[in-house]
């Protein structure tokens, strides 16, 4: 790596670090085919964090297409958020699962 | 056609029902975990039958989502009996879904086109209505291992998602 591309790196981090650090986490947990809580409040750049407790692949897919994350068996995937605005998702395998984002600029 | 259709789908549920109903006796564990197992299965070879004849995306996603979901539900079940040290044990009940899955799949395998997608799909809607009402009367109130009534609980929060989604298929094919 050239000292060049240290200097983007350490940028984009520090960028990252700094977003970061005024964001929230908040966390959805999927059990027995149940996005708990339902519905969940955020603002731009905060972290939703799925962790799923069952033994099947899920997915949060929004219904506007803007987002679709893959959330593998007992496995957690995360999203940050960019974008202001309500969104109800569901996962695509199992399309009576519904929860709903409301994202505050 | 409908004629037939409901006659063939009365006839299933005829001969499920019966199955569930046989003997009289409540099943043992070793039982309980082959007839859910079985039942697991049977529905695999339905979706993959379906995967081999449909053209339809809503059908063909659903078929996936079933071997994708009954393969993980019995990957459990197999560890689980294998860590209990428990058999599962053919009985009458497995014998009997097994022979009507059969039939169903010789039924369906004449059909083709929209008329082979809704028969498969109104038959997945029997089906779960069928098994997951056994599990709610019968398995799950029998099974004296709390581990296996546990899967079977979880099986039953997960089949019945999959009786919703068939109905939406079906309410969407008409």
């Amino acid at each position: 790596m050239t000292p060049r591309w240290i200097c983007v790196a350490a940028l984009i981090v520090s960028g990252l670090l700094s977003v970061s650090a005024h964001a929230e986490t908040i966390q959805v947990t999927i059990d027995k085919l149940v996005f708990a809580p339902t519905e969940i409040t955020a603002k731009v750049g905060d972290t939703i964090e799925w962790v799923n407790k069952d033994i099947l692949a899920h997915t949060a897919t929004a219904t506007n297409k803007d987002w679709d994350v893959m959330i593998g068996p007992k496995q957690t995937s995360k999203l940050v958020l960019r974008k202001a605005g309500a969104v109800d998702y569901f996962c695509k395998f199992h399309p009576n699962m519904k929860g709903r984002v409301t994202v505050a600029p | 056609m409908i004629v037939k259709l409901t006659a063939g789908l009365a006839a299933l549920c005829l001969l499920t029902g019966a199955a569930f109903a046989q003997g009289g006796a409540k099943p043992t564990d070793p039982q309980i975990a082959h007839i859910a197992y079985t039942a697991g299965q049977l529905d695999i070879e339905a979706a993959k039958q379906a995967l081999a004849k449909t053209k339809n995306k809503d059908v063909k996603a659903f078929a996936d989502d079933m071997v994708r979901d009954h393969t993980a539900v019995n990957k459990q079940a197999l560890a689980l009996v294998k860590k209990l040290k428990v058999t599962p044990e053919d009985n009458d009940t497995s014998k009997a879904l097994t022979k009507a899955a059969a039939d169903k799949r010789a039924e369906l395998a004449k059909l083709n086109g929209a008329a082979f997608d809704k028969a498969y799909v109104v038959n997945e809607v029997a089906y779960h209505k069928t098994v997951n009402g056994a599990l709610e009367t019968l398995l799950i109130p029998s099974a004296n291992n709390p581990e296996l009534k546990s899967l079977l609980q979880t099986g039953l929060k997960i089949f019945q998602g999959h009786q919703q989604h068939a109905e939406h298929v079906a309410a969407e094919l008409k």
